[in-house]
């Protein structure tokens, strides 16, 4: 069986976001970036459905940048076998990126599509159901729990109500929510085996996609700063000030 | 890190972020519980070497990383500073003072014994060469092991042993022949050995590592523990002081930094007089001079590491770096601790940790007195 794992290159969780000063977009130079918390967990239910023998073949895929693969490397220090770059300079959004890894499904035939829920930078939660719409395939996504029995999979999944558990055929797409598993720490020396590792270029033009998305970013701007606080002594106070303010 | 750096890659940044996780969340957490405790949980090693953090520097084929530079090692120190323990990096990676003479000059089979336990966290090892009659003074040591028979038997002391209350071996410095350099061996003491004892010994900062006084009551080593060849074990010794200092210089560093960036950070919030304290020129100026002072011990630990990857062995070098690096992180805790003002004076603060544990970095792997002569001697004036 094989898997498919897509990952994306973000500004780390631990940075501080500065929103640049013309507004065009958040800065990200000289920032740390990292893989999608949420794509290294699709990395390690890949590897962990391979050390079971379930999967043989774990094929990781990005969308971006030369620098995106960084992003890729890590996932073959993860323990993908090989990786395809989508060089794309310009910005990718969900539905490009989505049109691209189904070129991408086209030519790999993956049995399993495991992506992120949703990547950190804008929080879309778009790409994984746009895929599995255009690949015409089923989808579970929030997956808390996946097994894999023949030819269909087990999800679990974490909605609003609690947890839901459906039972999809194969091939189908999964995005991945945060208590799925904990990814494991990489090592040295599978940091070092990761730069031998075969990483495919290709580009949306190759791949037969438009690189230009529906959406425009009007403006990025920070959050109004929190006003000061105010300590009060009592609970008598705090009831009065809340009441004051009309929130009781 | 935003910087480009000739010893940097961003493999070592992968490295890093890594580490930084683990930190984060088997470390930080619990670091006040390991305080009081008076030392580490042995699952912490296993959990460590996991994280593949003991295994730094060491060769795969016994469990180690397998990657020779020294740069990962530095970037580990720095992100086990982060916890603002001294005690946590001492204590969790004491194999690193340990286990080097066992990856020089043991055998295969002295390998597979004493080293792969260790990186896979299933052992604790521990350095014993300073002696309760002086630390110094190493060639003058006094621990004797007689050869009868098979075995080596030991009798002595060793004082101020860190991990020395958990440890299962001790690579121990013992005099084999003469009072003099060429009379000293090491050998591997298992710590279950019949006529070995130990007593915990309490200290002003490091509280988390176990630090022992250990007791050899004619304790029978087999012949078979010696690592290397007998009564040349100085040369051995010393070239594992080079990478300790060069490792005392990187924590120095590191835990300047720590103190450096809680110092910026507390100016920039901390009002005074209706402002910023960041915004007064004295303290603006202080943390400049802070952070003019770590980047300086940095770009001498970066070259200094480096020569060593190359093969150098710049043992001047290596001196006066340690003492640089430790100096400075004396001089920038106190003005941490000076910024944070009371907040800086309490426990559970990281400054306040550092502070307490800036001596011992200056006095332990070779005080600093001590390496300015050494340093003056090889550079022979
Ligand atoms: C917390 C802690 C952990 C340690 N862990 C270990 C460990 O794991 N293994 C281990 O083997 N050792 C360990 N040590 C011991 C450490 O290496 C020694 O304390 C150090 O080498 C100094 O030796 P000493 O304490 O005997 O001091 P001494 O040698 O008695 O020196 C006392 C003072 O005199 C100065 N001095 C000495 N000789 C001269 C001279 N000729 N001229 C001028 N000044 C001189 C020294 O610089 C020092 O300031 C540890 C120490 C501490 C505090």
């Amino acid at each position: 069986m094989k898997a498919l794992v897509s990952v994306k290159r973000v500004v780390d969780y631990n940075v501080r976001i500065q929103v640049k000063p013309d507004g065009s977009g958040v800065a990200t130079d000289g920032v740390k970036m990292s893989m999608n918390p949420f794509d290294e967990i699709a990395m390690e239910e890949a590897v962990r459905l391979k050390e079971k023998g379930v999967v043989s073949e774990i094929v990781a895929v990005t969308v971006g940048s030369a620098k995106c693969v960084e992003t890729l490397r890590t996932a073959l220090a993860f323990g993908a076998d090989r990786a395809i770059h989508v060089v794309e300079e310009g910005e990718v959004q969900p539905l490009v990126a989505a049109k691209a890894l189904v070129a991408v499904c086209g030519k790999e035939n993956p049995d399993l599509f495991l992506l992120g829920k949703q990547a950190i930078d804008d929080d879309a939660n778009q790409t994984g159901q746009m895929v599995a719409a255009l690949l015409d395939r089923p989808q579970a996504t929030f997956a808390s729990k996946v097994e894999i029995a023949g030819t269909k999979a087990t999800v679990t999944r974490e909605v609003d109500a609690g947890l839901q558990t459906i039972e999809i055929d194969l091939p189908a797409v999964i995005t991945v929510d945060l208590r799925l598993n904990e990814p494991r720490y990489l090592k040295l020396p599978d940091i070092m085996k990761a730069k031998r590792k075969p990483v495919e270029n290709t580009t949306l033009g190759d791949l037969g996609v438009q690189a230009a998305g529906g959406l425009k970013i009007v403006k990025t701007a920070s959050p109004a700063a929190r006003s000061k606080g105010v300590m009060v002594k009592t609970v008598d106070e705090l009831i009065a000030g809340l009441k004051n303010k009309g929130l009781l | 890190m935003s910087q480009a750096s000739p010893f940097y890659t961003t493999d070592h940044e992968t490295f890093r972020s890594q580490i930084r996780r683990f930190v984060e969340k088997e470390c930080v957490p619990h670091i006040e519980a390991w305080e009081a405790a008076g030392e580490l949980p042995r699952a912490l090693h296993v959990q460590a070497a996991a994280a593949g953090l003991l295994g730094i520097g060491f060769p795969e084929e016994y469990g180690g990383a397998g990657v020779l530079d020294p740069f990962y090692l530095i970037v580990a120190m720095q992100e086990l500073a982060r916890a603002g323990s001294g005690g946590l990096i001492a204590s969790l990676m004491s194999h690193g003072i340990a286990s080097p003479p066992v990856m020089h000059v043991g055998t295969p089979e002295q390998k597979e014994r004493f080293l792969r336990p260790v990186l896979e966290g299933r052992k604790i090892a521990a350095l014993g060469i300073t002696e309760p009659g002086g630390g110094s003074d190493v060639a003058n040591l006094r621990t004797r092991a007689e050869r009868n028979g098979s075995d080596y038997v030991v009798n002595g002391s060793k004082t101020f042993i860190t991990s020395g209350m958990r440890a299962d071996f001790i690579t121990l410095a013992v005099r084999t022949g003469a009072a003099v350099l060429g009379g000293v061996s090491l050998l591997v003491v298992d710590t279950a050995t019949p006529g070995f004892s130990r007593t915990p010994l309490d200290k002003m900062g490091w509280r988390c590592s176990d630090t022992a006084t250990l007791y050899f009551d004619n304790c029978r080593i087999p012949a078979t523990n010696l690592l290397g060849a007998e009564n040349q074990g100085f040369m051995t010794i010393m070239r594992n002081f080079n990478s300790e200092r060069i490792m005392l210089a990187a924590q120095a560093w590191a835990f300047g930094m720590v103190c450096y960036e809680d110092a910026l950070e507390w100016a920039r919030t901390r009002q005074t007089f209706g402002r910023p304290l960041i915004t007064r020129q004295v303290i603006r100026h202080r943390l400049v001079d802070m952070k003019m002072a770590l980047d300086a011990v940095k770009a001498t630990l970066d070259i200094t590491a480096w020569h060593v990857a190359q093969g150098a062995a710049p043992v001047a070098d290596v001196c006066m770096l340690k003492n640089l690096a430790t100096a400075t992180l004396e001089r920038v805790a106190g003005e941490a601790v000076q910024i944070l003002g009371g907040a800086g004076y309490l426990r559970g603060i990281r400054v306040e940790r550092i502070f307490r544990e800036t001596k011992v970095l200056s006095i332990g792997g070779g005080a600093s007195e001590v390496m300015k002569d050494l340093a003056a001697r090889q550079m022979r004036y």
